[in-house]
Formats: structure tokens, sequence, C-alpha cells
């Protein structure tokens, strides 16, 4: 079953790949409805293969997953640079910039967080 | 080239982000994990900062030192403060959120016009309600656990509560919608949608008591999963929908778990008010409660072959973690197996029992789900509650009238004895009593949990060193 799941889960997650080139080839996107549901493909499979990880994750490391998902949901670093780092009127940079100072201290403090739970977890010394 | 440079980039960086989860499944292969995430997230800024057109670096440079420089004290706070800590680090995440979809929105309309699809705005206005109510709920959250004073610990009610907050989030939508007819011309409702989402998000808080935490908080983990998706369908960013989607589903699960470890709906944990509105138990016949000298429990403890532990967030409030470390190690070198039974909801967040007790160094292997223990309670000589109320109260299994009826509990009251360390005989969040105090074989260890396992363990070493 839990071979199953996991070939389940790699099958979904080799197709994003697919999905995404299929996207790269075209650097001038088609039309915005196109687009569109192909960004709802990528959503739709990210979420069952998060699904399918999560389930599996001991319940132990509840704690730790917790701060490990916010480090990764800071991923909206991405949006804050691309914002901040163009050239815009001062108002939207300082938007960017406040949205990137929030981002980069959950990336530093969720990682260095997650390390140190994790650290914590240890087996009995004679097994 | 340098677009297929990026996108490359960022396809690893997938791949990286569900194998960093994919590693949490066992705290052999955990770090791994992390390690992983922290490729996966420079990998993702570095293919980022390719991006053509990039200029202000000393305003990046400058917000990335201060993130920095915030975020390292952050990581350093001691491991009671990590529910508050994760709650806060939702609100920063909601916050990034809401202000590039902001940003965005004001670029569009001051110029870009053919990005205004309904869809993009659709994208938009979803970024900045979730962003923003992830923003102010993560704080009101964050608040109520580190016990600020102007924030109240008990749920807060009012009439039509439930009401009002339909009302304002339906006007939020309905102001959204205005927006994504007419971008252009509705422009002056967008700040409308901002305030409305910021103040929905204190009030979803507010009715919320601090046992409904471990829920809250995987539902605005899971937010601000969500945000970071609209945030991905903003900008046309497929790494920035996977990561997003991972962990919105993350929070999704963990707070589904949770409510299945209260037996409670999500419609009651976010509007019943938990905890505020309990009707008195009928103040019948009060059985009489049993107490119990650390001197008597010690004893009692080391002829014992199984003993389990039961800890609840009175353990945390306490900081007793250490003490029950020595607990455990004086024990065990008596040759007692000791174990410890971990309610999924005790704390105020998911796995919070785990963390401070692996803190301690006490090996992972005796830290027992819910399930797991249970079958084995019976054959428990001595069940020690340390700060757990509700999740060891019998009632949940045959009080219909109970509030927690029907709550998964750990079977306390099957084990041969019960020891259980309270600082009085005050109800536990939900008001109730708990019947397994006035039970024949429980006894009582009144005291700050700290204070009662520290003489345990005084009582205990006294005793080997009259062994030796």
């Amino acid at each position: 079953m839990r071979c199953l799941a996991s070939a389940g889960a790699f099958l979904v997650s080799s197709a994003i790949p697919v999905v995404a080139s299929a996207q790269e080839a075209t650097p001038h996107p088609q039309t915005p409805a196109a687009d569109f549901f192909s960004l709802l493909f990528v959503f739709m499979l990210a979420t069952f293969i998060g699904l399918g990880v999560i389930t599996r994750v001991s319940r132990l490391l509840h704690t730790p997953l917790m701060s490990l998902t916010n480090a990764i949901s800071a991923i909206a670093v991405v949006g804050a640079i691309l914002v901040t780092g163009r050239d815009h009127p001062p108002i939207i940079t300082l938007l960017g910039a406040v949205a990137l100072f929030a981002s980069m201290t959950n990336i530093i403090s969720g990682f260095l967080i997650t390390d140190r739970m994790l650290k914590m977890f240890k087996r009995e010394p004679n097994k | 080239m340098r677009y297929e440079i990026i996108q490359v980039a960022y396809l690893i960086a997938t791949a990286l982000f569900i194998f960093a989860l994919h590693w949490m499944n066992h705290p052999a292969t955990a770090r791994k994990g992390v390690y992983a995430g922290v490729a996966a997230m420079t990998l993702a800024v570095l293919g980022t900062l390719l991006y053509p057109g990039l200029v202000n670096w000393k305003w990046m440079a400058v917000a990335a030192a201060i993130g920095v420089a915030v975020g390292v004290p952050l990581a350093r706070i001691p491991l009671t403060a990590v529910p508050q800590r994760t709650a806060l680090s939702h609100a920063f995440g909601g916050l990034a959120a809401g202000l590039v979809g902001t940003a965005e929105y004001y670029l569009w309309i001051g110029g870009e016009h053919e990005m205004l699809t309904p869809f993009k705005v659709f994208a938009i206005v979803a970024e900045i309600i979730l962003g923003f109510l992830t923003f102010t709920g993560s704080l009101m959250a964050a608040g109520k656990l580190q016990e600020i004073k102007w924030i109240p610990q008990r749920p807060v009610t009012y009439p039509l509560q439930n009401v009002t907050n339909f009302v304002l989030l339906g006007v939020a939508v309905l102001c959204g919608i205005g927006i994504i007819l007419r971008p252009i011309d509705l422009s002056y409702l967008f700040p409308v949608i901002i305030v409305l989402a910021l103040a929905f998000g204190v009030l979803l808080i507010i009715p919320i008591g601090g046992a409904d935490m471990p829920t809250v908080i995987a539902l605005l983990n899971s937010y601000a999963g969500l945000s970071a998706v609209a945030m991905g369908f903003v900008l046309d960013n497929k790494l920035l929908i996977t990561a997003g989607a991972l962990d919105g589903s993350s929070g999704l699960i963990l707070s589904i778990i949770m409510c299945k470890a209260m037996n409670r709906s999500f419609a009651n944990v976010l509007f019943g008010a938990f905890g505020q509105v309990q009707k008195k138990a009928e103040g019948g016949e009060q059985k009489p409660v049993k107490q119990e000298t650390p001197e008597g429990a010690a004893q009692v403890m080391e002829q014992a072959s199984l003993v389990v532990i039961v800890p609840g967030y009175g353990m945390a409030v306490a900081q007793a973690q250490h003490r029950v470390r020595e607990l455990y190690d004086l024990l065990t070198k008596r040759g007692v197996d000791v174990r410890f039974a971990i309610h999924p909801v005790a704390g105020r967040m998911p796995g919070h029992m785990n963390v401070l007790l692996a803190e301690t160094e006490i090996p992972y292997d005796k830290l027992v789900e819910m399930d797991e223990i249970n079958p084995e309670m019976p054959q428990a000589d001595v069940v020690l509650i340390i700060g757990a109320n509700d999740v060891v109260n019998p009632a949940a299994r045959h009080d219909k009238s109970s509030p927690i009826y029907g709550m998964p509990i750990i079977d306390a009251d099957k084990a041969k004895m019960c020891f259980a360390i309270k600082r009085s005989m005050n109800p536990g969040f939900a008001g109730i009593d708990n019947e397994l105090y006035t039970a024949d074989h429980t006894y009582m260890l009144f005291g700050d949990a700290k204070a009662v396992v520290g003489e345990l363990v005084k009582n205990l070493s006294v005793g080997v060193a009259a062994v030796h």
C-alpha cells in the first residue's frame, strides 16, 4: 500500500515537469485562458503531492513540519524580489521591501529553528 | 537562455521542496529534509535574481539584511515559545503576500492595463484577502499564545458574532467581484477590501480559546500557503504555486488531524467559541478527592514495572520538562519501563509535547501516540498525569451531555493507579469536571508541575543513594 502510494506520488511528481515544460516551450503565453488552466493543473497536482507526502510525515515531527512548511511558504520571497528589484515608483518599492523583509525573516528563522528542533530527536543510545 | 536557466532552477527547487517534506516521514532522515529545503530556497532566490530588469539592489540588500537580523534571534527562542513563533511567521507570510498583491494591483492600474484580465484580478483579490486576514489573524493568535495583556485569553463572544463575521466577509467578496468586473473604475474599493480582510482576521480569532489553538494554527498555516499560491497565479509563477500548495495541503492535513483528535468539525472550531458558554455542571454530589504526597507517589512508582506519563499544556507552562527527564532517568535506572502517552492536541500546537520532551533528550521511541498506547494502558501500574486534563477525561467516552463527548482520549482511567499533578481543582479549559480525579484509584498531587516532579525526583534519588 505504502509502495503504491509512493509510486503514485512519483508518477504525479514526474508529471509536473511535463506540464511545466509544455509551458516553457512558449515563452510568450498564448492566450490568458490557456495559461490559467496550465497553472490550475500545476496547483491541483501539487496539492495532491502535498497531501500524499504530508500524510506520511511522522506524528512526532508535526511541530518541526509546521516550521519547515513555514519556511517553504516564504517562497513568497520570489514575488517580493520581483516587486522590489524592478524600477517602480518608490512607494511600490517600499511595499516590496517590507514583503522581502517579512519573507526573509521566515526563511531564516524557519529553517534554523526546524533544524534546531530536529537535532534534538534522538533514539535510545544503546539501540 | 536566461529564461531557461531560471526555469530549470525553479524546476529543481520544486523537486527539492517535495523531497524536503518527504524526508520528514522519519526522525532519522528529517534533517536531510531541512537541507533539501535550504538548497531549494537558495536555488529559487538565485534564479529569481537572474530576472532581467532588477535594479534596486540596495533596497533588496537592506530588506534582506533586516530579515536576517530579525530571523536569527527568532530561531533562538525557548522551545516553549514555539507556538507563538509559528503563529508570528504565519503573520509574516500573510503580510508578504498581501503587500506583493497590493503592489502588483497598483502597478497594473497605473499603466500595465493589459494585465487586468478578470482571472488575474481574481487572483489578486484572493491573494490580498487571504494574505491580510492571515496577517492579523496570526498576530492575534501569537498574542494570545504569548499571553499579551491587552489580548483576551478567554474566547470573546457577543451576540450575532458569526453573522457579523459573515457579513464582513460577504462585503469584502462583493467588493472583490466589483473590482474583478471593473478593475480601473472601481479601484477605490481596493483599500476597502484590505481593511475588511484585516478586520476579519482579528474577528475570526477573538472567539477562539487556547485549547483550539492547534487547529487554528494549522488552519492559518494553510491560509499562508494558499496566499502564496494566489501570488503564483498573479505572477504566472509555477514555483510559487507548487511550494504554496505544499504548504497549504500540509496545513489542511494537520488541521484535519487536530479536528479529529477533538471530535469536532472545522465549523465548530471556528464558529463554536468553545469553552465560553459552558453551563456549570449540575452541582450534585461531589465525590471526595484523594490526595497523595510526593513521597508516597515516589514509593509506588519505584515498585512499578510500567509507568506511563501523560504530559499536557501544564507541563509546558510550568517548564517542567527537564524535571520530567530526571524522573525518567531515575525510574529507568531502577528497571521501570517509562513511556509517554502523547495526545494529538496536547499543548498549543501539533506535536508540541514531542518537541519539549525531545529537547530534554528523552529518546523518541518512548514518545507513544495515543492509539498505540491505549491498548497497553490496562497493564500500566502507574499513570502520571502532568498538566493534562480534558485529554484524559473519561466523560468523553460515555457522558453524552459533556462538551467533549466523543473526543478520543488517553485511557488513563484503565491503569491500575493514577497520579495527577494539578495546581488546584479548577476544571480545565472546557470548564468541565474531570471524573478521573474522583475515581477510586486516582490520587492527586497538588502543586506546580515543576515543583511536584522535582519533589518526586528528590524522593527517588534518596532511594537510589540508599540502594547503592
